[in-house]
Protein backbone atom coordinates (compact mmCIF):
# COMPACT_ATOMS: atom_id res chain seq x y z
CA UNK A 1 0.00 0.00 0.00
CA UNK A 2 1.56 3.38 -0.93
CA UNK A 3 1.38 5.51 2.06
CA UNK A 4 1.53 9.20 2.61
CA UNK A 5 4.55 10.88 1.74
CA UNK A 6 5.87 12.56 5.20
CA UNK A 7 8.69 14.93 5.73
CA UNK A 8 10.55 16.53 8.31
CA UNK A 9 10.52 20.37 7.89
CA UNK A 10 11.80 21.64 11.37
CA UNK A 11 14.56 20.63 14.16
CA UNK A 12 15.13 21.67 17.71
CA UNK A 13 17.30 20.35 20.46
CA UNK A 14 18.98 21.09 23.39
CA UNK A 15 21.39 18.60 24.41
CA UNK A 16 24.61 18.20 26.87
CA UNK A 17 26.68 19.09 22.91
CA UNK A 18 24.97 22.61 22.73
CA UNK A 19 21.86 24.76 23.40
CA UNK A 20 20.15 23.89 19.83
CA UNK A 21 20.76 21.86 16.98
CA UNK A 22 23.62 24.05 15.30
CA UNK A 23 25.52 23.89 17.95
CA UNK A 24 24.99 20.14 18.74
CA UNK A 25 25.63 19.55 15.47
CA UNK A 26 29.00 21.03 15.12
CA UNK A 27 30.03 19.82 18.29
CA UNK A 28 29.43 16.16 16.94
CA UNK A 29 30.68 16.60 13.54
CA UNK A 30 34.26 17.60 16.08
CA UNK A 31 34.00 14.46 18.16
CA UNK A 32 33.43 16.46 21.03
CA UNK A 33 32.23 14.51 24.25
CA UNK A 34 29.64 16.36 26.64
CA UNK A 35 30.48 14.23 29.18
CA UNK A 36 31.73 15.92 32.61
CA UNK A 37 32.18 15.33 36.54
CA UNK A 38 28.94 15.74 38.40
CA UNK A 39 29.58 18.41 40.99
CA UNK A 40 26.91 17.90 44.08
CA UNK A 41 27.44 17.12 47.15
CA UNK A 42 25.34 14.15 46.59
CA UNK A 43 27.45 12.54 44.19
CA UNK A 44 30.32 11.72 46.32
CA UNK A 45 28.67 9.14 47.43
CA UNK A 46 27.89 7.25 44.16
CA UNK A 47 29.98 4.91 42.58
CA UNK A 48 29.26 6.65 39.00
CA UNK A 49 29.96 10.44 39.53
CA UNK A 50 29.96 11.54 35.65
CA UNK A 51 27.45 12.85 33.63
CA UNK A 52 26.56 13.95 30.00
CA UNK A 53 24.42 17.52 31.62
CA UNK A 54 22.87 20.14 29.65
CA UNK A 55 25.11 22.41 27.70
CA UNK A 56 22.78 25.17 28.20
CA UNK A 57 20.04 25.28 31.23
CA UNK A 58 16.80 26.22 30.45
CA UNK A 59 16.91 28.99 33.46
CA UNK A 60 18.88 30.69 30.96
CA UNK A 61 16.12 30.81 28.38
CA UNK A 62 12.83 30.65 30.06
CA UNK A 63 11.13 32.82 32.40
CA UNK A 64 11.62 32.01 35.80
CA UNK A 65 7.55 32.27 37.02
CA UNK A 66 6.98 29.97 34.36
CA UNK A 67 10.06 27.61 35.32
CA UNK A 68 8.28 27.45 38.84
CA UNK A 69 5.39 25.29 37.33
CA UNK A 70 8.03 23.25 35.17
CA UNK A 71 9.71 20.03 35.40
CA UNK A 72 13.05 20.33 34.28
CA UNK A 73 11.90 17.57 31.22
CA UNK A 74 8.96 19.59 30.46
CA UNK A 75 11.15 22.95 30.30
CA UNK A 76 13.34 21.58 27.93
CA UNK A 77 10.90 19.91 25.83
CA UNK A 78 9.49 23.31 25.55
CA UNK A 79 12.31 24.39 24.51
CA UNK A 80 13.39 22.18 21.65
CA UNK A 81 10.02 22.25 20.23
CA UNK A 82 9.85 26.21 20.16
CA UNK A 83 12.65 25.70 18.18
CA UNK A 84 11.67 23.15 16.07
CA UNK A 85 8.31 25.43 15.41
CA UNK A 86 10.28 28.40 14.31
CA UNK A 87 13.23 26.60 12.39
CA UNK A 88 9.97 24.50 10.24
CA UNK A 89 8.73 28.28 9.87
CA UNK A 90 4.90 27.43 10.89
CA UNK A 91 4.93 30.25 13.35
CA UNK A 92 2.46 32.95 11.11
CA UNK A 93 1.89 30.02 8.69
CA UNK A 94 -2.16 29.77 9.63
CA UNK A 95 -1.75 26.40 10.34
CA UNK A 96 -5.20 24.99 11.29
CA UNK A 97 -4.45 23.91 15.01
CA UNK A 98 -7.09 21.20 15.25
CA UNK A 99 -4.27 19.54 12.64
CA UNK A 100 -1.49 20.23 14.26
CA UNK A 101 -0.21 17.35 16.75
CA UNK A 102 2.02 16.14 19.81
CA UNK A 103 3.62 13.51 20.43
CA UNK A 104 6.28 14.11 23.16
CA UNK A 105 7.94 11.05 25.47
CA UNK A 106 9.91 10.28 28.32
CA UNK A 107 11.45 7.57 29.48
CA UNK A 108 11.55 8.42 33.21
CA UNK A 109 9.19 11.58 33.20
CA UNK A 110 9.05 13.68 36.27
CA UNK A 111 11.69 12.31 38.96
CA UNK A 112 13.33 15.40 39.91
CA UNK A 113 9.89 16.79 41.01
CA UNK A 114 8.89 13.64 42.45
CA UNK A 115 12.03 13.34 44.47
CA UNK A 116 12.22 17.33 45.22
CA UNK A 117 8.34 17.51 46.58
CA UNK A 118 9.14 14.06 48.96
CA UNK A 119 12.23 15.69 50.34
CA UNK A 120 9.74 18.99 51.08
CA UNK A 121 7.26 16.25 52.08
CA UNK A 122 9.16 14.49 54.92
CA UNK A 123 10.88 17.68 56.02
CA UNK A 124 8.20 20.17 56.27
CA UNK A 125 4.93 18.63 55.65
CA UNK A 126 2.26 18.18 53.24
CA UNK A 127 0.59 21.21 52.94
CA UNK A 128 4.13 22.38 51.94
CA UNK A 129 4.09 20.30 48.96
CA UNK A 130 3.41 22.47 45.69
CA UNK A 131 0.38 22.66 43.90
CA UNK A 132 2.05 22.06 40.68
CA UNK A 133 3.86 18.88 41.91
CA UNK A 134 1.05 16.59 39.86
CA UNK A 135 1.34 18.68 36.43
CA UNK A 136 4.77 18.57 36.57
CA UNK A 137 5.57 14.95 37.56
CA UNK A 138 3.01 13.36 35.41
CA UNK A 139 4.40 11.46 32.46
CA UNK A 140 2.22 13.43 29.32
CA UNK A 141 3.13 16.69 31.16
CA UNK A 142 6.63 17.37 28.42
CA UNK A 143 3.64 16.35 25.48
CA UNK A 144 1.22 18.44 27.08
CA UNK A 145 3.41 21.41 28.11
CA UNK A 146 4.54 21.67 24.11
CA UNK A 147 0.46 21.26 22.80
CA UNK A 148 -0.24 24.43 24.93
CA UNK A 149 2.61 26.56 23.57
CA UNK A 150 1.87 25.84 20.06
CA UNK A 151 -1.92 25.57 20.45
CA UNK A 152 -2.19 21.83 19.10
CA UNK A 153 -5.62 21.05 19.06
CA UNK A 154 -4.99 17.04 16.69
CA UNK A 155 -4.17 15.39 19.85
CA UNK A 156 -1.26 15.46 22.30
CA UNK A 157 0.24 11.75 23.05
CA UNK A 158 2.80 10.75 25.10
CA UNK A 159 5.02 7.76 24.68
CA UNK A 160 6.93 5.55 27.23
CA UNK A 161 9.04 2.85 26.09
CA UNK A 162 12.36 3.38 27.55
CA UNK A 163 15.22 3.99 25.62
CA UNK A 164 13.13 3.31 22.40
CA UNK A 165 10.85 6.72 23.22
CA UNK A 166 11.92 9.26 20.97
CA UNK A 167 12.19 7.16 18.07
CA UNK A 168 8.99 5.25 19.29
CA UNK A 169 7.33 8.68 19.47
CA UNK A 170 8.17 10.07 15.82
CA UNK A 171 6.67 7.14 14.72
CA UNK A 172 3.54 7.59 16.73
CA UNK A 173 3.57 10.73 14.86
CA UNK A 174 3.89 9.66 11.32
CA UNK A 175 1.14 7.22 12.15
CA UNK A 176 -1.26 10.40 13.15
CA UNK A 177 0.04 11.98 9.67
CA UNK A 178 -0.95 9.15 7.53
CA UNK A 179 -4.08 8.03 9.14
CA UNK A 180 -5.36 11.59 8.36
CA UNK A 181 -5.81 12.80 11.76
CA UNK A 182 -2.94 15.69 11.38
CA UNK A 183 -1.16 17.56 8.63
CA UNK A 184 1.81 18.42 10.81
CA UNK A 185 3.14 16.59 14.23
CA UNK A 186 5.48 17.97 16.55
CA UNK A 187 7.21 14.91 18.46
CA UNK A 188 10.09 14.09 20.11
CA UNK A 189 11.38 13.03 23.21
CA UNK A 190 12.92 14.53 26.62
CA UNK A 191 14.82 13.38 29.95
CA UNK A 192 16.44 14.93 32.66
CA UNK A 193 16.78 12.60 35.66
CA UNK A 194 20.36 13.60 36.28
CA UNK A 195 20.11 12.91 40.12
CA UNK A 196 20.79 10.18 42.81
CA UNK A 197 18.58 7.70 42.37
CA UNK A 198 18.42 6.91 38.70
CA UNK A 199 21.73 7.02 39.18
CA UNK A 200 22.33 4.80 42.18
CA UNK A 201 19.59 2.50 40.51
CA UNK A 202 20.61 2.38 37.32
CA UNK A 203 24.36 1.87 38.74
CA UNK A 204 22.81 -1.31 41.10
CA UNK A 205 22.29 -2.82 37.58
CA UNK A 206 25.84 -2.67 37.00
CA UNK A 207 25.02 -0.53 33.80
CA UNK A 208 26.83 2.67 33.56
CA UNK A 209 30.21 3.15 33.29
CA UNK A 210 32.54 3.79 36.20
CA UNK A 211 35.12 5.73 34.52
CA UNK A 212 34.90 8.39 37.01
CA UNK A 213 38.35 9.48 36.97
CA UNK A 214 38.29 10.04 32.62
CA UNK A 215 34.25 11.75 31.79
CA UNK A 216 35.27 12.63 27.98
CA UNK A 217 36.58 8.76 27.46
CA UNK A 218 33.73 6.55 30.00
CA UNK A 219 31.11 6.15 26.37
CA UNK A 220 32.78 4.18 24.18
CA UNK A 221 30.48 2.12 22.06
CA UNK A 222 31.95 -0.84 20.51
CA UNK A 223 35.49 0.08 22.40
CA UNK A 224 37.04 -3.40 24.25
CA UNK A 225 37.17 -1.08 27.28
CA UNK A 226 33.80 -0.03 27.25
CA UNK A 227 32.06 -0.78 30.57
CA UNK A 228 28.62 0.72 30.74
CA UNK A 229 26.23 4.42 29.61
CA UNK A 230 27.23 7.54 30.28
CA UNK A 231 23.89 9.03 31.90
CA UNK A 232 23.06 12.46 29.69
CA UNK A 233 20.21 14.44 29.63
CA UNK A 234 18.38 16.81 26.73
CA UNK A 235 15.44 16.79 24.41
CA UNK A 236 15.13 16.70 20.68
CA UNK A 237 11.62 17.56 18.64
CA UNK A 238 11.11 17.11 14.72
CA UNK A 239 8.83 18.94 12.87
CA UNK A 240 6.86 15.90 10.40
CA UNK A 241 4.59 17.24 7.84
CA UNK A 242 2.51 15.80 5.38
CA UNK A 243 4.65 16.54 2.09
CA UNK A 244 2.06 17.94 0.11
CA UNK A 245 0.99 20.04 2.94
CA UNK A 246 4.94 20.95 3.21
CA UNK A 247 5.48 21.93 -0.33
CA UNK A 248 2.29 23.69 -0.87
CA UNK A 249 3.69 26.19 1.55
CA UNK A 250 6.98 26.14 0.09
CA UNK A 251 8.84 24.93 3.35
CA UNK A 252 12.38 23.89 3.32
CA UNK A 253 12.68 20.12 3.71
CA UNK A 254 15.47 18.33 5.32
CA UNK A 255 14.58 14.46 4.76
CA UNK A 256 11.38 11.98 4.26
CA UNK A 257 10.70 9.93 6.97
CA UNK A 258 10.09 7.08 5.09
CA UNK A 259 9.13 4.20 7.03
CA UNK A 260 9.72 3.04 10.87
CA UNK A 261 9.22 -0.48 12.13
CA UNK A 262 8.36 -1.76 16.06
CA UNK A 263 8.43 -4.84 17.73
CA UNK A 264 9.04 -6.11 20.77
CA UNK A 265 11.08 -8.78 22.27
CA UNK A 266 9.09 -11.31 24.66
CA UNK A 267 12.33 -12.06 26.09
CA UNK A 268 13.73 -10.29 28.98
CA UNK A 269 12.72 -7.21 30.81
CA UNK A 270 16.05 -5.43 30.58
CA UNK A 271 18.34 -7.77 28.88
CA UNK A 272 18.49 -7.56 24.64
CA UNK A 273 17.83 -10.45 23.02
CA UNK A 274 21.13 -11.73 22.42
CA UNK A 275 21.35 -11.78 18.83
CA UNK A 276 19.38 -9.12 18.60
CA UNK A 277 16.02 -10.82 17.44
CA UNK A 278 13.65 -8.11 17.96
CA UNK A 279 16.20 -5.39 16.38
CA UNK A 280 16.29 -8.18 13.27
CA UNK A 281 12.72 -8.19 12.76
CA UNK A 282 11.85 -4.05 13.45
CA UNK A 283 15.04 -3.19 10.78
CA UNK A 284 13.05 -5.46 8.15
CA UNK A 285 10.04 -3.80 8.90
CA UNK A 286 11.41 -0.43 8.65
CA UNK A 287 12.84 -0.98 5.36
CA UNK A 288 9.75 -2.26 4.08
CA UNK A 289 7.77 0.07 5.31
CA UNK A 290 9.82 2.26 3.45
CA UNK A 291 9.59 0.38 -0.13
CA UNK A 292 13.13 0.65 -0.43
CA UNK A 293 16.40 -1.77 -1.43
CA UNK A 294 18.08 -2.36 2.21
CA UNK A 295 21.58 -1.81 -0.36
CA UNK A 296 20.08 2.11 -0.28
CA UNK A 297 20.79 2.02 3.34
CA UNK A 298 24.32 3.32 3.49
CA UNK A 299 24.87 4.74 7.07
CA UNK A 300 23.06 3.57 10.64
CA UNK A 301 22.90 5.63 13.56
CA UNK A 302 23.30 2.79 16.30
CA UNK A 303 21.58 2.37 19.66
CA UNK A 304 25.08 1.47 20.49
CA UNK A 305 24.72 2.65 24.46
CA UNK A 306 28.71 1.58 25.62
CA UNK A 307 27.12 -1.74 27.60
CA UNK A 308 29.30 -4.90 26.62
CA UNK A 309 26.25 -7.12 25.73
CA UNK A 310 23.74 -4.40 24.21
CA UNK A 311 26.56 -3.28 21.33
CA UNK A 312 27.33 -6.34 20.20
CA UNK A 313 24.02 -7.74 19.45
CA UNK A 314 23.14 -4.61 17.24
CA UNK A 315 26.02 -5.62 15.53
CA UNK A 316 24.48 -9.03 14.64
CA UNK A 317 20.99 -7.53 14.24
CA UNK A 318 22.55 -4.89 11.62
CA UNK A 319 24.80 -7.45 10.11
CA UNK A 320 21.37 -10.02 9.78
CA UNK A 321 19.27 -7.37 8.68
CA UNK A 322 21.56 -4.55 6.40
CA UNK A 323 24.35 -6.55 5.39
CA UNK A 324 27.97 -5.24 5.76
CA UNK A 325 27.78 -2.03 3.67
CA UNK A 326 26.77 0.56 6.37
CA UNK A 327 28.65 2.93 7.70
CA UNK A 328 27.73 3.14 11.40
CA UNK A 329 28.16 5.24 14.17
CA UNK A 330 27.35 5.68 17.79
CA UNK A 331 26.83 9.47 18.69
CA UNK A 332 25.84 8.07 22.20
CA UNK A 333 30.11 8.34 22.24
CA UNK A 334 29.44 12.35 22.73
CA UNK A 335 26.27 12.71 23.78
CA UNK A 336 26.19 10.39 26.63
CA UNK A 337 22.39 8.16 26.76
CA UNK A 338 19.59 10.73 26.89
CA UNK A 339 17.30 7.66 27.06
CA UNK A 340 13.83 8.95 26.41
CA UNK A 341 15.19 11.59 24.29
CA UNK A 342 17.59 9.19 22.61
CA UNK A 343 16.21 8.39 19.71
CA UNK A 344 14.98 12.08 18.67
CA UNK A 345 18.39 13.41 18.97
CA UNK A 346 19.82 10.64 17.07
CA UNK A 347 17.19 11.05 14.45
CA UNK A 348 18.16 14.62 13.90
CA UNK A 349 21.93 13.38 13.75
CA UNK A 350 20.69 10.79 11.03
CA UNK A 351 18.76 13.53 9.43
CA UNK A 352 21.55 15.83 8.80
CA UNK A 353 24.16 13.36 8.36
CA UNK A 354 22.17 12.73 5.28
CA UNK A 355 21.77 16.54 4.34
CA UNK A 356 25.26 16.97 4.89
CA UNK A 357 26.89 13.96 3.27
CA UNK A 358 28.65 13.19 6.57
CA UNK A 359 29.09 10.55 9.05
CA UNK A 360 29.20 12.04 12.36
CA UNK A 361 32.14 10.30 14.58
CA UNK A 362 32.09 7.72 17.15
CA UNK A 363 34.74 9.17 19.41
CA UNK A 364 37.08 6.60 22.02
CA UNK A 365 36.82 3.82 19.88
CA UNK A 366 40.62 3.01 19.84
CA UNK A 367 40.20 -0.44 20.29
CA UNK A 368 37.37 -2.24 18.42
CA UNK A 369 35.64 -5.36 20.54
CA UNK A 370 36.20 -8.18 18.29
CA UNK A 371 32.71 -8.96 17.65
CA UNK A 372 32.74 -5.52 15.60
CA UNK A 373 32.93 -6.64 12.14
CA UNK A 374 30.69 -3.46 10.06
CA UNK A 375 32.03 -0.11 9.39
CA UNK A 376 32.62 2.24 12.04
CA UNK A 377 33.29 6.04 11.76
CA UNK A 378 36.07 5.57 14.42
CA UNK A 379 36.94 8.95 16.03
CA UNK A 380 36.70 11.32 12.58
CA UNK A 381 33.88 12.02 10.56
CA UNK A 382 32.87 10.71 7.02
CA UNK A 383 31.93 12.05 4.06
CA UNK A 384 29.56 9.53 2.28
CA UNK A 385 26.91 9.43 -0.14
CA UNK A 386 23.66 9.11 2.20
CA UNK A 387 20.73 8.42 0.16
CA UNK A 388 19.09 6.39 2.69
CA UNK A 389 19.66 5.97 6.60
CA UNK A 390 18.59 4.00 9.73
CA UNK A 391 18.30 5.09 13.31
CA UNK A 392 17.74 2.38 15.68
CA UNK A 393 16.68 2.83 19.00
CA UNK A 394 16.54 -0.29 21.84
CA UNK A 395 14.54 -0.08 25.24
CA UNK A 396 14.07 -1.64 28.70
CA UNK A 397 11.10 -3.60 28.29
CA UNK A 398 12.59 -5.40 25.23
CA UNK A 399 10.98 -2.29 22.56
CA UNK A 400 12.81 -1.66 19.42
CA UNK A 401 12.08 0.81 16.76
CA UNK A 402 13.51 1.52 13.77
CA UNK A 403 13.50 4.26 11.14
CA UNK A 404 14.10 5.14 7.72
CA UNK A 405 14.73 8.40 6.69
CA UNK A 406 15.57 9.19 2.65
CA UNK A 407 17.14 12.13 1.06
CA UNK A 408 14.72 14.65 0.51
CA UNK B 1 2.04 45.10 61.98
CA UNK B 2 0.55 47.60 59.80
CA UNK B 3 -1.77 47.52 56.86
CA UNK B 4 1.22 48.52 54.96
CA UNK B 5 3.82 46.51 55.89
CA UNK B 6 1.06 43.32 55.19
CA UNK B 7 0.46 44.84 51.89
CA UNK B 8 4.10 45.22 51.00
CA UNK B 9 4.62 41.13 52.63
CA UNK B 10 1.75 40.26 50.32
CA UNK B 11 3.61 42.03 47.03
CA UNK B 12 7.04 40.36 47.86
CA UNK B 13 4.86 36.76 48.41
CA UNK B 14 3.37 37.49 44.33
CA UNK B 15 6.01 38.54 42.78
CA UNK B 16 8.14 35.28 43.92
CA UNK B 17 5.37 32.73 43.16
CA UNK B 18 3.30 34.42 40.38
CA UNK B 19 5.36 37.22 38.88
CA UNK B 20 3.26 40.09 40.00
CA UNK B 21 5.00 43.48 39.48
CA UNK B 22 5.30 44.63 43.32
CA UNK B 23 4.01 48.39 42.28
CA UNK B 24 0.93 46.64 40.90
CA UNK B 25 -0.07 45.37 44.40
CA UNK B 26 -2.10 47.13 46.15
CA UNK B 27 -5.52 46.57 48.24
CA UNK B 28 -8.48 47.48 45.84
CA UNK B 29 -6.52 44.61 43.76
CA UNK B 30 -8.06 41.53 42.70
CA UNK B 31 -6.07 38.31 43.20
CA UNK B 32 -7.77 36.73 39.93
CA UNK B 33 -8.83 39.46 37.54
CA UNK B 34 -6.29 42.28 38.12
CA UNK B 35 -3.17 40.22 39.33
CA UNK B 36 -3.70 37.08 36.92
CA UNK B 37 -3.26 34.89 40.01
CA UNK B 38 -4.63 31.23 38.91
CA UNK B 39 -5.85 29.02 41.81
CA UNK B 40 -2.73 27.08 41.83
CA UNK B 41 -0.62 30.01 42.69
CA UNK B 42 -2.85 31.30 44.75
CA UNK B 43 -2.63 28.26 47.02
CA UNK B 44 0.85 28.92 46.93
CA UNK B 45 0.37 32.51 48.28
CA UNK B 46 -1.66 31.35 51.33
CA UNK B 47 0.75 28.50 51.81
CA UNK B 48 3.82 31.23 51.83
CA UNK B 49 1.46 33.60 53.66
CA UNK B 50 0.98 31.60 56.21
CA UNK B 51 4.32 30.71 56.65
CA UNK B 52 5.86 34.74 56.68
CA UNK B 53 3.07 36.37 58.74
CA UNK B 54 2.63 33.15 61.34
CA UNK B 55 -1.07 32.75 60.83
CA UNK B 56 -3.78 30.13 59.90
CA UNK B 57 -5.50 30.78 56.48
CA UNK B 58 -7.93 27.61 56.21
CA UNK B 59 -8.84 26.92 52.85
CA UNK B 60 -12.96 27.29 53.00
CA UNK B 61 -11.30 31.19 54.11
CA UNK B 62 -9.97 31.52 50.55
CA UNK B 63 -12.83 31.88 49.00
CA UNK B 64 -13.33 34.67 50.37
CA UNK B 65 -9.93 36.42 49.75
CA UNK B 66 -10.68 38.12 46.60
CA UNK B 67 -8.64 41.41 47.07
CA UNK B 68 -5.47 42.06 48.49
CA UNK B 69 -7.24 44.13 51.25
CA UNK B 70 -9.33 40.80 51.86
CA UNK B 71 -5.93 39.29 52.24
CA UNK B 72 -4.57 42.01 54.41
CA UNK B 73 -7.65 42.47 56.71
CA UNK B 74 -7.39 38.39 57.50
CA UNK B 75 -4.29 38.36 58.01
CA UNK B 76 -3.86 41.78 60.19
CA UNK B 77 -6.94 40.09 62.46
CA UNK B 78 -5.58 36.81 62.93
CA UNK B 79 -1.61 38.41 64.22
Amino acid sequence: MAHTDVVVTGLGATTPLGGDVASTWDAMLNGQSGVSALTPDWAEQLPVRIAAQLAVDPAELLDRVKLRRLDRSEAIAIIAANQAWADAGLADSGLDPERLGVSVGSGIGGALTLLAQDDILEASGPRRVSPHTIPMLMPNGPAAWVGLELGARAGVHCVASACATGAEAITLGLDMIRAGRADVVVAGGTEAVIHQLPIAGFSSMRAMSTRNDEPEKASRPWDKARDGFVLGEGAGAIVLERADHAAARGARVYARLAGAGITSDGYDIVQPHPEGAGAVRAIAKAIADADIDRGDITHVNAHATSTPVGDLAEIKALRQALGDHPVLTATKSMSGHLLGAAGALESIATILAIRDGVVPPTINLDDPDDGLDLDVAANKARHLEIPAALNNSFGFGGHNVALVFTRA
Amino acid sequence: MTRDEITTGLAEILEEVAGVTPDDVAEGKSFTDDLDVDSLSMVEVVVAAEEKFGVKIPDNEVQNLKTVGDAVSYIEAQS
